[in-house]
Formats: structure tokens, sequence, C-alpha cells
């Protein structure tokens, strides 16, 4: 049965926490490929969320209808209670400073040092000195563990992992409230994906960070995610701790939290 | 609009500095002086944060910068007021914060600038040898593909003669037929001064057959196509498709650029004709408008005084430039860098070496012509 907008299975699991996103009744299509079908889910205020599922599934789309790269068909999507899709556009611009992204692969603008990458949107939205935006920028990139030394470098002359970091800096800049990361451990080798995790988990509890994660990595679900939410069918299918999982009635699911991987990860946490 | 306050006061002979509203990054302009200017003779500040509203890593760093730099005079600094997250924010920020300085400034004065020369020259020098070693490389692999024709990329070369020479023709012919009016008209206003009117055919015969024509028709090409060739095979390089043929046992070179230079090698001699014929058409046109002379007797002149040799050192000059146009393209192709950035660096820098290279070796061929005497 698919909810009707306003009440979500969600909203009456756990009443009383603040819902930071809300997406309600949400219609994304591409043409005549219906992505998302009366989608609805909530994120509540300082919780690391979890989006998994297939491939295909529209995860990423989520993402990116939620920070606006994508307009839905129709839908409702609020913002730290502001409305982002029908809204008037100041509105937008305010919120935009509210929330940092990850992309996959960096993002980073390939003609600007780390450093620079990192003042790129202080520059844009804060009225500060040149010296105090430099030294916050160094502050955010040794706060994503990154050495001193990679600020003057460019993101070409960057591993993998290290432009993740970066990304990560980025989307700390203004230091945002909300945090959307799109697979951020994907093609690291897992003690990499491992520091990754540690590292959002302590960046989210001293920063007090709503985090939003797009990804298939098991071990980050068990390691950092607070809930998890299953996308299958257009829709969220289920949503809940990540214990609740194998518990659920769904072949993609059981599948996906009972499978061999799923047991090595819980048998590692 | 978030703002903080800071102000400081004296309790028990101790200084006290009182934070108070938003101290977050956006509100930080207001505040960086009073921070930046604060100094204490006492031994101890107390620094008080219980009435600060809300607090984010730019407030705990401006907070953790000033106990580092007191720190640094000798002052002790007591945090008090705060929440546990929020003295833990700035013990978070206080142990990230950078020590040693990331990125220093660039030394400046003579011996720098005279280090940067040496680089910049040893770096042309290396660029010349890697230009030639990448000539030798699509020499070579040029005569593999005579002595094996069936491996030549038979499709792409043809969809390359169609991009580089069918595309390209309404532009040059354009080109050609203003040059030969521009031509006509200035011929006309000066000779008509001697009253030989008549030998503008033959100062548009030659001047169009052995130099304008073809130059002009190479600069073109070279802004049109040699940009292109860098531009594509450098945003392949970018995206690392490149390093991907090569790992699948393709030849970049086999691939994409010999097509390419033997498209322009084929297209280059044949735009260049084009445009010859365009500009005597322009020429013939303005010199019947401008100074009387018939298309007939434009023609008869035309035939009876030109010796075919200056269409052929026009027409020899061509391959010529299509190699140094389509080498220099694709080995700036192949120099691209990591960044989107350095495409576009490349294809500037494409453009005006093919341009300059084809008008020096106009300038040799225009000597050498001259010394064997045709």
């Amino acid at each position: 049965m698919k909810g009707n907008p306003g009440s979500p299975d969600a909203a009456k699991v756990t009443p009383a926490r603040e819902a930071i996103i809300r997406v309600r009744g949400l219609h994304t299509a591409f043409g005549p490929q219906v992505v998302h079908d009366n989608l609805n889910l909530d994120v509540w205020k300082g919780e690391v969320l979890g989006i998994v599922g297939g491939s295909g599934t529209g995860k990423s789309v989520l993402l990116r209808t939620i920070v606006g790269l994508i307009r839905p068909v129709r839908g409702e999507i609020q913002v730290l209670g502001t409305d982002v899709i029908n809204g008037p556009e100041s509105d937008r611009r305010a919120v935009e400073k509210q929330w940092g992204v990850a992309f996959q692969d960096g993002a980073l603008f390939s003609s600007l040092t780390v450093l620079q990458n990192v003042m790129a949107p202080m520059r844009e939205h804060l009225r500060l000195s040149h010296g105090l935006m430099k030294a916050l920028g160094e502050l955010k990139i040794s706060l994503v563990g990154l050495p001193p030394l990679s600020c003057g470098k460019f993101p070409s002359e960057l591993s993998g992992g290290m432009r993740k970091r970066a990304a990560l800096a980025r989307a700390l800049a203004l230091d945002p409230k909300i945090v959307f990361l799109d697979e951020p451990t994907a093609g690291l080798d897992p003690i990499g994906a491992a520091a990754y995790d540690d590292l959002i988990g302590e960046l989210q509890r001293s920063l007090g960070l709503t985090v939003f994660m797009v990804t298939h990595d098991l071990d980050s679900l068990y390691a950092i995610c607070d809930r998890v939410a299953v996308l299958a069918e257009k829709r969220v299918l289920v949503e809940g701790p990540v214990d609740m999982m194998a518990t659920v009635d769904h072949p993609w699911v059981q599948e996906y939290f009972t499978g061999p991987r799923a047991r090595a990860a819980t048998a590692a946490d | 609009m978030s703002t903080a306050t800071v102000s400081v006061e004296n309790i028990d002979g101790g200084p006290v500095l009182r934070l108070g509203g938003d101290l977050v990054t956006e509100a930080l302009g207001a505040v960086e002086q009073s921070f930046a200017r604060f100094t204490t003779k006492a031994p101890r500040l107390t620094i008080d944060l219980s009435n600060l509203t809300s607090l984010d890593t730019g407030g705990a760093w401006m907070i953790a910068d000033l106990q580092a730099r007191l720190h640094d005079a000798g002052v002790a600094s007591e945090l008090v007021g705060g929440s546990a997250e929020r003295t833990a924010l700035i013990e978070t920020v206080s142990r990230a914060r950078p020590h040693e300085r990331g990125v220093e400034a660039p030394p400046s004065g003579f011996l720098p600038w005279l280090a940067g020369l040496g680089a910049n020259t040893v770096d042309l020098f290396k660029a010349i040898v890697s230009l030639l070693n990448f000539v030798g490389l699509v020499l070579h692999r040029l005569a593999g593909t005579l002595v094996r024709p069936w491996r030549l990329r038979a499709i792409s070369l043809v969809s390359q003669m169609q991009e580089i020479g069918l595309n390209a023709v309404p532009i040059v012919a354009l080109m050609g037929f203003l040059i030969g009016i521009v031509l006509a008209f200035q011929g006309a206003v000066q000779l008509r001064q001697f009253g030989a009117e008549v030998f503008v055919v033959d100062l548009i015969a030659v001047s169009v057959l052995r130099e304008l024509g073809i130059l002009l028709t190479a600069i073109i090409v070279a802004g049109r196509s040699g940009s292109a060739f860098t531009a594509s095979i450098g945003s392949m390089k970018v995206r690392e498709e490149i390093d991907a043929m090569r790992t699948l046992g393709l030849d970049p070179i086999e691939v994409l650029v010999l097509p390419r230079v033997l498209a322009l090698i084929v297209m280059l001699p044949i735009l260049g004709l084009i445009a010859n014929i365009c500009a005597l058409i322009g020429g013939g046109l303005m010199s019947w408008a401008e100074l009387g002379i018939s298309p007939g007797m434009f023609l008869t002149r035309f035939v009876d005084n030109t010796d075919v040799w200056h269409l052929g050192v026009g027409m020899i000059k061509a391959p010529f430039f299509a190699f140094i146009i389509s080498i220099v393209g694709c080995w700036q192709a192949l120099q691209v860098g990591g960044s989107s950035e350095s495409v576009g660096q490349r294809t500037t820098q494409s453009v005006v070496q093919s341009i300059f290279l084809v008008i020096v070796v106009d300038a040799g061929f225009s000597i050498f012509f001259a010394e064997v005497g045709v």
C-alpha cells in the first residue's frame, strides 16, 4: 500500500523528533520512465541516514532532487521548514547555504587548488577577510584529515580517497546543518573506507550535522548510520535502524541484509 | 542575519572575555577585528561562553586561535559556561588547527625571476623535443599503415574528411571570394594612377595562387579543425579514455591521430583550390564593376599571362601546412593534463602555434622557390 501525503509510516514510529527534511508525495520521471512514485521520507535532525537500494532505484536521483538539481513532476520537499520546490527563490538561496553536497567523484573545480575549492563557497556567500577565509579553509581541510601540504595541490594531483575528503571539506565550508554524501566510500580500499566512515561519524557528532548518505557499503551502514531507508518499487520500501532490516519480509531486503556480505559486515561490527 | 558580541570586563582582578549572540561563520566579519586586537597583560583569562546562542566551527576556530595566540604570549585561558558539546567542538577544532602553514607565498626578486626564465627555456626545449618525437612517431605509424593499408580506420578517415573538408567549404569559399574583391579593389586604386588597370588580373592571379589562397585557408582550417582536434582528443585524455584505449591494445596514434592527419592532408589542398577559384571569381567581378574589365577579357589575360607554376607553388605547400596543423593539434591534445582548464589552454596554444608554424614554413618556401626560380 502506498502511504498518502501527510501521514507517513515513519512519523508514527518517532513522532517526537524534528524533521529536517520532509519529502511528501514525490513523483520524479524522465520522460516516460518513472523513478519515484509517491515517495515519502523524513530525515530527523542530527541523524545519519543511509539510503540503499539496487542500481537504478533512484537513490542519487532522490539526492539530486532534494538539493534542487532535478525538478520533480510533483510532490513537496521541505528542508529546514522551507519549501524548496515551490517556495520563492530567495528562501531557496537561504536554505542552500545550510547544506553541503559531496558528489561521488568529488566534482572539485579542476582549475582551482584544494584550498581555493574550499574557499569558493565562502567567497560567494560570506563577507570575511581573505586571511580569515584562508584560515577557515585550512581548518576545514585539516578537519577532514588532509595534510596541510594538500592545500596548494590541484584535484588532479590527489588520489581518489583524498579527492573525496577534499570534496567533504568543500561541503563543510559554510558550516552546513545538513551534508549530502553520494556514495562516500565507493572506490576506496576497506581501510580507507573505514577511516572515512569514522571521519564522518566524528564530524557528525562534534559539529552536530545531519547526514544524508547514499551508499552501497554495508560496513558504512553498520558503522555509522542511525537509520536506513531502502528504496525499491519507486518509493521508500522500509526505513528504520539497520538491525531491523534483517527482519523485513521483502526478497531484495532479505537478500541485501542477510547475504554473505551482510553477515561479514555484522560479524565485523 | 546573525550577530555576535564581544566584551571584556574585570571580575576579581582577572579579565573576563564575554562572548554572546551567534558566533557563527557568517557573523565573523564583524568581530574579526575585536578578536585580532584583543590582548591582555594579566596571566589568566576567563572566556565566558554562557551568553552564546550558537557556535559553529568558524566561531570555534576564532576562540581556539585566540587561545593559541595567548598561550604563545604566556597567558593561560579557561573556558567557562559552555555546554559539553560546545567545549568539545572547540576542542576538536583546536586539535585540527593546522600548525604549519600549507601554502607559502611564492618568492619574488631577481633570482627567482632568473630561475623562472631558465625553467621556461628548458620547458621550451623539452616541448620541441617532444614535438619532434611525436612527428617521428606519427611518420612511423604512417609508414606502417602504407605497408598494411587495411589497418587504416577508413570510416574514421571519411568522417574526418567530411568534418574537416566538406563542412568547411562554405566559409572557405566566402573568405576566398572576399579576398578576391579586396585585392581587385585595392589594386584598381593603385594601378589606375599609371593607367595600367589591366595588370590587376596578374596581381590577383599571382598573389592569390602563390600565397594568399592557401595561406588564408590554412589559417581558417587551423582555427576550425586544429582547435577541434585538440579539444576533442584533449577531453578524451582528461577522462582517461586514451589510457583505456592503450589497455585495450588500441594505439591512439593509429586510431585518433592518423585519420585526422590523413584527412587534413587530403582536404586542405582541395579547400585551397576552392578558395583560389572563389578569389578569382570575386576579383573578376570586382574588376568588371570597378575597372570595366569584362569577364572574357579577364579570362583571356589570366590564361595567357599566368604561368601554371603559380598554382603549383601554392598547391605544393598545402600538404605541408596540413601536416603542421594536424600534428600540432594532436600533439597539444596529448599534452593535456588532468583538468578541463588545461584543455582550453592547450587548444589556444594549438591554434597559435600551428598558425605561427604555417607562416614560418610559408616564408621558408618563398625563399626556396625564389632560389630555384619558379
